[in-house]
């Protein structure tokens, strides 16, 4: 019982600190793995390769994976809801500030600086999945393109910008990539 | 009541229905918070985005508790964080239980392979939206190549980006107020 109390403070920790979202959860969860014996490095591993390729947040995926395999279902939970607990705190404080100070000029210049910002760094964020699901390892750079995969990405792209498919729900484009992917033994 | 499950609802599809975490649920948010039920703007989604970057935790689960909150309070905010994790919880114990074969299975590799791609393709069209809405001028332009340039190749982490733009804002905001 001590023991689960013990993650559940690691993981709101890991909440706390792992500032960015996506992977930045991963250096505390290599330190819980060389402080703890819950899991494994291999399983870390593998827990990266699924939370990559499930839906989900990575962050919630590997603590309810870790939370799971040491303590069961509970364990689970527990280990979720820690990780999540301080960002909810957080936010809700700003967001009440926020609304107060929306109007504020400072306020919105900040964030008429912020966002061509980001849209820059979501297009980083594309551009490093790009490179995972359209190129290889190779010693050249025309070997390492990944033929297959980049015909059916341009083959997707144009079908979402075509006017009748255009509104249709992502999971549809998602659908149409894993069956791809199994009929291309991709 | 029936905002508080519709929240719930829209953010247990968000989570149940978004590859790769982070910005790969754009699409999703785009299209159940903005185009469908109108919770918020695109111009905000972008401004929770950066807030979620120099803030602790995990930005899906900000973005879920930022919208939540505008909707309905303090209780939305909650609402809608448990909707988004949900389906994680739920996909992952299942997955956990079976996991030793479960990546084995070549057929499994293959169709995450598509999915990958997919994805791709999803996030390419976002972001193309995002430029047309939010890079208008030039200065608009720099910005996002800097911003682009310091996390895909030199590797920095995207809180300093954020932070930067905070503290050039207090610097030439007026200019840019007047031009």
């Amino acid at each position: 019982m001590s023991e689960l109390l013990t993650m559940c403070i690691e993981f709101f920790k890991t909440g706390l600190f792992a500032v960015g979202g996506g992977l930045a959860t991963l250096p505390f969860l290599t330190q819980m793995q060389e402080n703890y014996n819950w899991f494994t490095a291999e399983e870390l591993g593998n827990m990266i390769a699924v939370g990559e390729s499930t839906p989900g947040p990575i962050g919630v995926n590997m603590a309810t994976y870790v939370g799971f395999s040491s303590f069961g279902i509970l364990g689970g939970i527990c280990a979720t809801l820690s990780l999540v607990l301080p960002s909810l705190i957080v936010i809700l404080v700003i967001a009440k500030a926020m609304n107060a100070y929306q109007n504020n000029p400072l306020v919105q210049n900040m964030f008429s600086f912020m966002r061509p910002a980001v849209a820059g760094l979501i297009a980083a964020a594309g551009f490093s999945v790009m490179k995972i699901a359209l190129f290889r390892q190779a010693d050249t750079f025309l070997a390492s393109i990944n033929w297959i995969a980049l015909i059916l990405y341009a083959i997707l792209v144009v079908l979402m910008y075509l006017k009748p498919l255009k509104k249709l729900h992502p999971i549809v484009f998602i659908a149409i990539g894993a069956v791809a992917g199994i009929l291309l033994k991709m | 009541m029936k905002v508080l499950f519709d929240l719930f609802r829209a953010f247990f599809t968000i989570g149940a229905l978004t590859f790769g975490g982070g910005y790969a649920m754009l699409p999703m948010l785009e299209r159940e918070i903005v185009t469908k039920r109108n919770w918020a703007t695109s111009e905000e989604l972008l401004n929770y985005f950066a807030i979620g970057q120099c803030t602790p935790g995990i930005i899906a689960v900000n973005t879920a508790t930022f919208v939540g909150y505008k909707v309905k309070g303090v209780i939305g905010g909650t609402v809608a964080t448990l909707g988004v994790v949900a389906p994680s919880m739920v996909i992952i114990t299942l997955i956990a239980m079976v996991l030793e074969n479960f990546m084995d299975i070549v057929w499994v590799q293959n169709a995450f392979a598509g999915i990958r791609v997919a994805v791709c393709a999803l996030i390419t069209v976002s972001v193309v939206k995002l430029f047309k809405s939010n890079v208008k001028q030039h200065w608009h332009i720099a910005l996002a190549i800097i911003a682009f340039v310091v996390v895909a190749l030199l590797k920095l982490s995207p809180v300093y980006v954020v932070v930067a733009c905070a503290v050039l804002s207090f610097i030439f905001g007026k200019k840019v107020q007047k031009a």
